[in-house]
């Protein structure tokens, strides 16, 4: 193993505090839905001494506020605070016009430094409890049980599971001068919080994924000077390189069971997507075309390959499919000059990609419907690419250039609720989103 | 059921390595740079001639571009950059121990994997003319940056037209 992790330049630094240029998202709501949820969030009370590193009450608020399906209410307002069931009357809540109560509190375990997190969620207008639980966790993970109290309320209002528990990968960018730009690798919880820098190099870094087990992620690294595709251990750090072809080395991508890897390799003079067996390290050309085929992604019953491809008309890129036992080869698109970039939902029915509708248009995040074949324009944003969709299906965040900026934005599946999580400084592009945690 | 969830959370924030990687070698100390008129590379001129002379000179004129720029999503080599690209050759021929190193670009607008793709078609379209001209493929090579190395950030025409380029790198 340690032979093919490190090269003798590289500098393994385990504080990451200790990083320099730490850029923080910071979410700006753009659009939400016409008629959100009202919901009485209480601050949770704190049984304990000293001062939480960690507001639970406000990480809550604000992930269910950013959802847009939800509208929190004012804590000012508020006429009572009960932390617990027994302090609940139903009245001081429906009077602020609130559908559902969330009250809980914070303890520290007696003995030890573990602590509990207890929370109960009312349905105001039918005035009955409706979940409640106690959840463990060291002081360090009380935002990860913030989001999961977030995860649980979503659930139980909308009836669809909440990935507030989620992880992003971001690519960030600072130019120093004309000839040298710092580039890094993140990653952070899904609202931006925490964010932590995985890679820093001078040389550019690109494509970053998750496996599906979420246990590792891969990249694109310019490191060597060519660009080579590297998977990298989340819980050890530990890193290989996996390609060393000549020409590109890009896009990677994991089959939905783990065991293989989609790329595109030029080594055979044009760009072309492979297969490779991550067990053997055996590879499979897919496409043999002489165009440029790249941007490969497995359709969810893992059969096909979604791709973009020249082959229809050089600088005409569109999107194709590939059945990869038959080799079957279809055309997926028609409408619009330029189309890439392409994936399908978990339905297998949708098709999300970068579109461009004539040559005077911009590019833009849309949706096709492949039994109808319509296409639905999702965003009003400038130079959209990099989509990538929430583990819940319920938003697609990629990104668009805002002035000379690059920034992420964030769209509901449906178009309805839009916002931004723009970086302090520099740029920042190529989100991708986490499978679920557990 | 719950707690275990977290901890496990918490595992992997607390181990989550982070690696700095420190490329010992800076590549690209020539982008940006544009038609430069003050130091072409090592001549194949005689040291002992003291006059180059007036086909020299034009040799030298002409090897001072050094970056060659592409029209919006296409990879034809220009007129101008095919009579530059002659004497690059002629260069190479006469020098075979010199190796020259291609690298592609594009502008931002579009995805970046495609745009990686096509700076590589631009710099396999300079390699290709060079090789044509004689110059060995042992001598050659190219690499793509997409989009990631703009020589001017921003988003007009003008920084656009200036990104969709090859650069030689010696």
């Amino acid at each position: 193993m340690l032979k093919t992790l490190y090269r003798s330049f590289f500098v393994i630094l385990l504080c990451p505090q200790l990083l320099f240029g730490q850029q923080v998202l910071n979410i700006v709501i753009t659009q939400g839905v016409d008629n959100p949820v009202p919901i009485a969030i209480v601050p949770f009370a704190w049984e304990g001494f000293g001062v939480l590193p960690e507001n639970v009450t406000d990480v809550i608020g604000s992930n269910l506020r950013n959802s847009g399906e939800f509208r929190t209410i004012e804590e000012r307002n508020m006429l009572s605070t009960p932390h617990e069931e027994r302090e609940v009357f139903y009245r001081d809540w429906s009077f602020l016009g609130a559908d559902y109560l969330l009250v809980g509190k914070i303890m520290r375990s007696s003995g030890s430094n573990l602590m509990q997190v207890q929370y109960e969620l009312f349905d105001v207008v039918r005035q009955t409890r409706m979940v409640g639980e106690v959840i463990s966790g060291s002081e360090s993970q009380l935002r990860d049980i913030s989001h999961q109290i977030s995860d649980v309320v979503y659930e139980q209002i909308t009836g669809v599971r909440g990935a507030f528990a989620t992880k992003i990968l971001y690519v960030t960018s600072q130019r120093r001068s004309e000839t040298d730009t710092d580039y890094q690798l993140n990653i952070s919880d899904a609202d931006g919080g925490r964010p932590q820098v995985l890679l820093s190099s001078r040389e550019p870094i690109m494509s970053p994924t998750w496996s599906p087990d979420a246990s590792q992620i891969a990249y694109v690294s310019f490191e060597d000077r060519y660009p080579r595709i590297y998977i990298q251990d989340l819980a050890t750090g530990n890193r290989e390189k996996i390609t060393e072809f000549p020409g590109l080395n890009s896009s990677p991508v994991w089959s939905p069971d783990g065991s293989m890897m989609a790329m595109v390799l030029s080594m055979d003079g044009n760009p072309d997507i492979y297969v490779m067996d991550l067990r053997t390290r055996e590879l499979r050309k897919v496409t043999t075309h002489f165009a440029i085929d790249v941007e490969p992604s497995w359709t969810p019953d893992s059969k096909s390959i979604i791709y973009t491809s020249e082959q229809g008309g050089a600088n005409r890129p569109q999107i194709y499919q590939v059945d990869l036992e038959t080799g079957w080869t279809e055309r997926v698109t028609f409408q619009g000059v330029y189309n890439s970039k392409g994936s399908l939902l978990q339905d297998g029915n949708n098709l999300i990609m970068i579109h461009r509708e004539d040559t005077s248009d911009s590019y833009h995040l849309v949706i096709q419907n492949l039994e109808r074949g319509t296409i639905r324009f999702l965003t009003d944003t400038q130079l959209d690419e990099s989509p990538t969709v929430a583990p819940n299906a319920s938003m697609i965040l990629y990104a668009s250039k805002e002035g000379d900026r690059g920034v992420l934005n964030a769209v509901s599946i449906d178009g309805r609720v839009k916002f931004q999580l723009p970086v302090d400084q520099g740029d920042v592009r190529e989100p991708a989103w986490s499978p679920f945690l557990d | 059921m719950q707690t275990n969830t977290v901890l496990k959370l918490g595992i992997t924030a607390l181990l989550s390595v982070t690696i700095a990687a420190c490329s010992s070698n800076d590549t690209d100390g020539s982008a940006g740079t544009e038609t430069v008129s003050t130091t072409p590379p090592a001549t194949s001129a005689p040291v002992n001639n003291p006059q180059p002379t007036a086909a020299e000179l034009e040799q030298q004129r002409l090897m001072a571009t050094r970056i060659f720029y592409f029209e919006f999503d296409r990879s034809d080599l220009s007129a101008e950059a095919r009579t530059a690209l002659v004497a690059h050759a002629n260069y190479l021929k006469a020098n075979p121990g010199q190796r020259y190193r291609l690298e592609g670009h594009a502008d931002e607008r579009g995805t970046r994997e495609y745009n990686l793709a096509l700076g590589e078609r631009r710099a396999q379209a300079v390699e290709r003319y060079l090789q044509v001209q004689g110059v060995s493929a042992s001598q050659l090579e190219t690499i793509s940056y997409g989009e990631e190395r703009p020589a001017q950030q921003g988003t007009t025409e003008a920084a656009y037209s200036r990104n969709r380029r090859v650069e030689i790198v010696q």
